[in-house]
């Protein structure tokens, strides 16, 4: 589309004021401060950065966190779906109830999901005496020695304190990410379009495959991909249930701080780049997603 | 249980399965009667009312359900909306009723005696004035980057929103890190602040800082989109009209903009208040005097006082059920006035 260029002129008067307080107080509040970090990592040398970053410890963090995060994304991506396609799609009791609390994860402070859901996943809780062969076996009713016990014996599962406890509050604070990226895509979903499948002759299914999902697909990559940024930067919701035993269940965050008490502030900085570099990387992925997904729906955003 | 009960009354009060109206009542009728003789009277008045609350708040048929081609069949739309609702059964509602549970376990005796203890007031009020002063900044910083960038055209426009945009995918153990770096004893201008006497890290300025960075995004990211919508057509004709550029503003742009700032500002306030990694990082932690609610519940909870940590988590739960409120409330008005602004869309 060449326009041809007119010269403007400004009607609307507080263009320079108006950019330069954003600019001034964008530098001193995010990239003065977030510049810091890249320059105090670089007073270090190349092989002391290596050795901050690639410390057994540190990269136990690594695969810690960047490998739940995943799952936990993937996890909210299918129920995120699910309940999001509930929400536009059917009537059912309590659905306002549902559709106002899914933005809990996000409202209610983290250190209170976090020891919430320790309350209710360690060995005692709420949910977490379930969760043991004895309780497990007692939900369905048979004992732990018969047959049937036996064969729930290899479900049975200590969440709390272990890797999968940190796995269940990453998917706690990722679902609403998913859901309301989604929701808005489905609602704006053309009924003419399932209903042109359908008077070509395909079925419920192969409609869902064939012409929504190609629709909701970037949308729902895009919430995947805001659930992991979330997950992988999450501190207060994950470090009560995670019981933080070092090799086995830190996150790298905890690293972060971690170091900063001991205080060491050259570990701490270098690790704190590493994330960065990703959160960057991840940032300029969403960017590229969020296009993608407007133009396929036509929505702005 | 109950919550199984009254769902399962209020699908079978609402759906199809029984044709006719006094069946229904008799089968919810039954239900409840059948509940009462397993449980207790309290516990069947309680159903009711969640029941009740589950049939008004379902909504209106969608327009989906109407259609032969978007219908699904029965089975698979209940078998979806359970499998959905288990999901959201265990992740969303559990972690809530456990705040409460674990917080009046005790009673309620030990419960408000949580709140008489000279240090939680100190962290409530802590907390309160650092999030209102944080708010306050970002709705500043809100205002004049969307006026900046919905209403006029400079290069390098869509790099500054995503700029904009950054805090929230830094670690906020990242974001606390920074200002240690840079404020701290170690930091960048620590000794110059030791010399002139001025504490930022490991007092109230360092919190503030933190929850800024923190909450930075969240005002500007609502109002850019909805001013840029918006245009300038309105604001011109003010000015060519003779208005000054504050009177602009006050009178054309605010009452159309004023849901989303609302909106930014509660989501803004509901962050702020709960934020825990960066202030973590920066507070020092010292009881009394920087200890926000948040930090304030992980002491107690370090400290095996767990009664007294929910309490102070049942406040902080309450505040966000509060936001939710107030959020649906501010969407509903959203979605009305823009209703009547343009009745066709």
């Amino acid at each position: 589309m060449a326009t041809p260029r007119i010269r403007q002129t400004r009607v609307l008067p507080g263009f320079g004021p108006t950019l330069g307080y954003t600019l001034f107080w964008l530098s001193i509040i995010v990239l003065l401060p977030l510049a810091a970090v890249f320059i105090r990592a670089s007073e270090l040398s190349l092989e002391e950065f290596w050795t901050a970053v690639t410390a057994p410890r540190v990269v136990a963090s690594y695969k810690l966190s960047f490998g739940l995060s995943l799952a936990a994304a993937a996890l909210n991506a299918v129920f995120g779906l699910t309940l999001a396609w509930c929400l536009v799609r059917y009537r059912f009791p309590g659905k306002k109830l549902v559709d106002a609390l899914v933005d809990l994860p996000f409202a209610l402070p983290t250190a209170v999901a976090g020891i919430a859901l320790t309350a209710l996943y360690a060995k005692n809780g709420i949910v977490g005496q379930y969760l043991d062969p004895d309780g497990l076996a007692r939900v369905a009713l048979f004992a732990k020695d018969s047959a049937i016990g036996q064969f729930l014996e290899p479900f049975s599962a200590k969440v709390a304190f272990k890797p999968l406890g940190i796995f269940v509050a990453l998917v706690f604070i990722g679902l609403p990410f998913v859901v309301r990226t989604v929701q808005p895509v489905l609602e704006d979903l053309d009924v003419e379009l399932e209903e042109a499948a359908v008077s070509l002759g395909a079925g419920r299914l192969q409609t869902f495959l064939r012409v929504i999902v190609p629709v909701v697909l970037p949308a729902l990559l895009t919430g995947f991909a805001l659930a992991f940024a979330r997950a992988v930067g999450e501190y207060g919701s994950v470090i009560f249930i995670a019981g933080n035993i070092p090799l086995v269940s830190e996150i790298t965050p905890l690293m972060i701080f971690i170091k900063l008490e001991q205080p060491d502030y050259a570990g701490a900085t270098a690790i704190a780049v590493v994330m960065l570099l990703i959160s960057f990387v991840l940032l300029f992925i969403i960017n590229g997603l969020q296009a993608w997904a407007s133009r396929r729906t036509g929505r702005d955003r | 249980m109950m919550l199984v009960t009254a769902f399962v009354l209020a699908a079978l009060y609402q759906g199809n399965a029984i044709t006719q109206m006094k069946w229904r009542v008799l089968i919810v009728a039954l239900g409840f009667a059948a509940y009462f003789a397993l449980t207790s009277l309290s516990a069947t008045f309680f159903a009711f009312i969640v029941f009740a609350a589950f049939i008004v708040s379902s909504g209106h048929a969608t327009p989906f359900e109407g259609r032969a081609a978007t219908r699904e069949k029965g089975w698979v739309k209940w078998t979806l909306i359970i499998t959905a609702l288990i999901f959201f059964e265990f992740f969303v509602l559990m972690p809530l009723f456990a705040v409460f549970i674990e917080a009046l376990r005790k009673g309620w005796g030990t419960y408000f005696e949580a709140f008489t203890l000279p240090d939680t007031r100190a962290a409530i009020g802590l907390t309160f004035l650092a999030a209102a002063i944080a708010v306050t900044l970002n709705l500043v910083f809100g205002i004049a980057a969307a006026w900046a960038i919905a209403k006029f055209e400079f290069r390098g426009k869509h790099f500054l929103t995503t700029l904009i945009d950054l805090p929230f995918s830094v670690s906020p153990v990242i974001a606390g890190l920074v200002f240690v770096l840079v404020f701290g004893a170690h930091g960048w201008f620590g000794p110059w602040l030791e010399e002139h006497d001025i504490k930022i890290v490991f007092a109230l300025p360092g919190i503030i800082l933190a929850t800024v960075f923190v909450t930075f995004p969240f005002v500007a990211r609502e109002l850019i989109p909805l001013m840029q919508a918006q245009g300038k057509e309105e604001e011109e004709a003010a000015v060519v009209l003779g208005a000054n550029g504050w009177k602009t503003f006050w009178y054309v742009t605010l009452p159309n903009i004023k849901w989303a700032l609302l909106y930014g500002a509660i989501l803004c306030n509901a962050r702020a208040m709960g934020e825990f990694g960066a202030v973590s990082v920066v507070s020092g932690h010292i009881r009394g005097e920087t200890n926000t609610m948040s930090l304030y519940v992980e002491i107690l909870y370090n400290d095996y006082q767990f009664a007294t940590a929910f309490a102070v988590a049942s406040l902080l739960a309450v505040l966000a059920l509060v936001t939710l409120v107030i959020k649906t409330t501010v969407e509903y008005f959203a979605d009305r006035s823009r209703t009547q602004d343009n009745p066709e869309s």
